[in-house]
């Protein structure tokens, strides 16, 4: 009874922060509203003041219920995040393939600044890596956290906060690079009055995450829990270094970056390089260890390898961002520490390779019988790929022609598509009937049609980038016998054509992949029958309804 | 769940962790991979040995130096230094050569052509087209057409100081805007339009041609001549040659007299040495339509 007591004073307590807090945000919003010279600002604030609103006042309308019972896993922050992660997947894909096809014929840029190249690269980059794969790491995190701990998300409102502050995060951010707002640091476009947003929403985060792991029922934590919370506090601290910046005023969106010249640049490409490292990379192994395990109903192939791999990469990733400013003002000795550690970092990635590929063993039957488990195989392949080809771009003799060319544009999606794509896709299919308690997805046959369709077209943007990569910097490279440069800029553009459409046909090929898998999973949501329930394995029904199957069996 | 679940798995006959989480995740206790572990070693011992050979770890005030003495500066000054050295003796000879001299020494003129496209490709083909073949408003430099003179030193001044900018030496000329300065009526316009289609065999009126043929004579032909073949010391282009900046539709003519027109070139000395610019001039001269 006194415990009972003791919980309900504690919502009541949070109930009362919530409030009070979307009540200081609104009043943040709208001051913003009113006082900013700059109407990008100002509408930026009447969103946050809106959106505080908003939250207060659904807030106080869910008092009433308190007394409900709840489900034991807190799963309503999970399924928005799931939706919006396909939501923002759809609207960055799209964006990146009409990018693709600007590149090959510029005139598609209609002479509109909102949508010319300079502006919507960073709404493609920042829709797909923060966006799309920031929602599919918080709905995983959220629902891996919760299982392999035995215990409810921390916090009664913070996992909402997190969920709902991040996309309006997302919001701000987006929106104002097409009214153009951006301090002009790739993968930190965004101004310091959003950066100060995220902080916040980031803190609550790792103090959701860490509070569940701390009231866990289990022993041990769980390696996917490990790389989760290296990918919050790592992330956490990039951001916050990286976005060190002096407004102009407080009621103005521009600001001057603290760091000048080559700091700068080497703070940015450290941050840079460990957003790949710990946003792209530990996020989604914590999201491969669970998904693949589960899936495949078989064991974590070594637990030794998953402890040396973990902290290997722990350690190593972090010094690795120099090699992004090979042949640059960069002193040589920062260079040289890029490179090497580069080049040990390879074993450590391969690592995580090496235990989702193994884990299979034993049920590689499952590749051909659940295009699922496939894609997941797939992706770690294509992780594969990627981090060896990393240290192989490294390498400074490599970079030298590969820098600065297409070449690492197709690394990155040979990551970005294949391995993070991949993998989301994966846990998404999982996701979506386990937490709508489903008997299993709507159509197998569409996951089949969508994991064949995205991976050609993620070969094609590959392999044309390799072409067009390579052809570009041997073309900026060639001198005729008298010294002079055999080619003009222009003419390497020229070469680039054909190329670049066909890059963008792989990437318009990846784009209707996720729409089938978008339309598959709206109707596993809204509980149509599955159209081939008797394909599909028992796992990929909700845990709740497996007993039932396997009785039925 | 306990420590104490550990069995051992069917499949692979390897014993598990005994940690089991949401019901069924469990971890096999299988040692390192040793290709794995080794191919490690050896790009940390590959690490150590590269950080031996060159510049590696930051000191209090200085950085380990790395026994090969490698410097990246130093090897970008040598390789520029090299570049120089190798091109010196044309770009010597081409410095102290009178521009009519380079086209008759053989190699002179391939070094020349040789900077001249690359320094063309870069600096001149924004406005004039990769092929020299320019656009609307941009001259054409492969036909024998030429608006400042064609020769040599012509097209040399030309390319150094420009046409219409700031600079002292800048080419000028200001046709008059006939029509915004209302120095002409429209009819009048419209009649001397004609006429100058005519020159060129092009009219469309010959009755307006014939009216025209006064009002050219009184305004025009002091700067493009009596039959209009221009005068390139004024910048007068040719008008009876069929060869149009602005375009050779009656709307194009009339819009020139009505505006005036008067293209800007900027300055070159400014931006590129001596030498370049005499192979810039040598290339473009032979381009096809070098007086």
């Amino acid at each position: 009874m006194a415990v009972a007591k003791n919980g309900e004073e504690m919502s009541a307590l949070s109930d009362a922060l919530a409030v009070l807090g979307a009540a200081f945000v609104a009043f943040l919003g709208f001051y913003l509203t009113l006082f900013s010279k700059d109407p990008v600002m100002s509408f930026h604030g009447a969103v946050l003041g809106v959106a505080a609103v908003l939250s207060a006042i659904w807030v106080l309308s869910s008092l009433s219920g308190r007394s409900e019972p709840q489900p034991f896993y807190n799963d309503g922050p999970i399924k928005f995040a799931a939706v919006a992660s396909v939501f923002w997947g759809l609207a960055g894909f799209l964006v990146g393939a009409i990018i693709a096809w600007q590149m090959a014929y510029p005139v598609l840029n209609f002479d509109l600044p909102w949508i010319s190249f300079g502006r919507l690269r960073p709404l493609h980059t920042s829709a797909v890596i923060f966006a799309f794969g920031g929602n599919a790491l918080l709905a995983t995190s959220f629902y891996v956290v919760q299982r392999t701990c035995k215990a409810r998300l921390f916090g009664r409102w913070s996992p909402w906060f997190v969920v709902l502050g991040y996309n309006l995060f997302i919001v701000i951010a987006g929106t104002g690079y097409v009214l153009g707002i951006t301090q002009s640091k790739e993968y930190a476009e965004p101004e310091w009055y959003a950066d100060l947003w995220l902080t916040v929403v980031w803190v609550v985060y790792l103090i959701v995450f860490g509070g569940t792991l701390l009231k866990r029922k289990e022993p041990h934590i769980y390696v996917a829990n490990w790389f989760y919370l290296a990918f919050i506090l790592t992330v956490a601290m990039l951001h916050i270094v990286n976005n060190l910046a002096l407004p102009v005023s407080l009621t103005s969106p521009k600001s001057y970056v603290i760091f000048s010249g080559v700091q700068d640049a080497m703070t940015q490409w450290w941050y840079g390089h460990n957003a790949v490292g710990f946003f792209l990379t530990a996020g989604f192994l914590g999201m491969m260890y669970y998904f693949i395990p589960k899936r495949a109903e078989r064991p974590v192939y070594s637990y030794r390898l998953s402890i040396v791999h973990f902290w290997s990469l722990i350690f190593l990733y972090i010094w690795a961002g120099p090699h992004h400013l090979h042949y640059t003002a960069l002193p040589d000795w920062a260079q040289t520490l890029g490179m090497t550690f580069s080049i040990m970092l390879w074993m450590p990635s391969w690592g995580g390779m090496i235990n989702g590929l193994m884990t299979l063993s034993g049920a590689w039957d499952k590749l051909r019988t659940d295009p699922v488990i496939r894609m997941m195989v797939v992706s770690v392949a294509f992780y594969g790929m990627s981090t060896f080809e990393g240290p192989l771009m490294s390498i400074k003799a490599v970079n030298s022609l590969s820098h600065y060319t297409d070449w690492t544009i197709g690394h990155v999606h040979s990551g970005a598509l294949g391995w993070v794509g991949m993998i989301s896709f994966g846990a998404l299919y999982c996701l979506f009937p386990w937490l709508w308690k489903r008997r299993g997805l709507y159509s197998m046959r569409l996951v089949e049609w969508h994991f064949w369709i995205a991976t050609i077209g993620i070969l094609l943007y590959i392999t044309a980038m390799w072409v067009s990569g390579i052809l570009q910097g041997l073309m900026w490279r060639a001198y005729d016998k008298l010294g002079f440069l055999k080619y003009s800029f222009i003419e390497t553009v020229d070469a680039m054509h054909i190329p670049y459409i066909i890059r963008a046909g792989g990437g318009s090929l990846f784009v209707i992949g996720a729409l089938l898998m978008a339309y598959n999973l709206w109707r596993t949501a809204r509980g149509d029958e599955p159209v081939d329930a008797e394909e599909q394995p028992r796992v990929a029904a909700a845990p709740e309804l497996r007993p039932a199957l396997a009785a039925a069996e | 769940m306990a420590d104490d679940q550990k069995k051992i798995d069917e499949v692979t006959g390897v014993e598990t962790t005994g940690h089991v989480w949401d019901d069924d995740l469990e971890e096999l206790n299988k040692p390192l991979p040793k290709w794995w572990l080794y191919i490690m070693y050896a790009t940390i011992i590959w690490s150590i040995g590269y950080w031996i050979l060159y510049p590696a770890w930051p000191l209090a005030s200085d950085y380990t130096r790395g026994v090969l003495g490698y410097s990246q500066r130093q090897i970008v000054m040598d390789q520029v230094e090299a570049g120089k050295a190798a091109q010196s003796q044309f770009r010597d000879a081409i410095a102290k050569a009178e521009l009519g001299e380079i086209p008759q020494k053989d190699e002179l003129l391939e070094f020349a052509l040789a900077g001249g496209a690359a320094a063309f490709k870069d600096n001149c083909a924004p406005c004039h087209g990769r092929g020299a073949q320019g656009f609307v408003g941009y001259p054409n430099l492969n036909d024998d057409d030429w608006i400042w003179g064609g020769d040599l030193e012509a097209i040399h001044d030309t390319i150094r100081y420009g046409i219409r900018n700031a600079d002292d030496d800048s080419r000028q000329s200001d046709m008059p805007k006939f029509g915004e300065e209302q120095l002409l009526e429209r009819p009048q316009i419209n009649d001397v339009a004609e006429y100058v289609l005519s020159l060129s065999g092009a009219a469309t009126d010959k009755a307006a041609a014939e009216r025209g043929a006064a009002v050219y004579a009184e305004q025009c032909a002091a700067c493009h001549g009596e039959n209009g073949k221009g005068n390139a010391e004024l910048g007068a282009p040719n008008l009876a040659n069929g060869i149009w900046l602005y375009g050779g539709d009656k709307k194009d003519v009339v819009e020139s007299i009505h505006t005036g027109r008067g293209g800007v070139m900027p300055p070159w000395h400014t931006r590129l040495d001596d030498v370049t610019l005499k192979q810039l001039a040598v290339y473009v001269h032979s381009l096809g339509g070098g007086k």
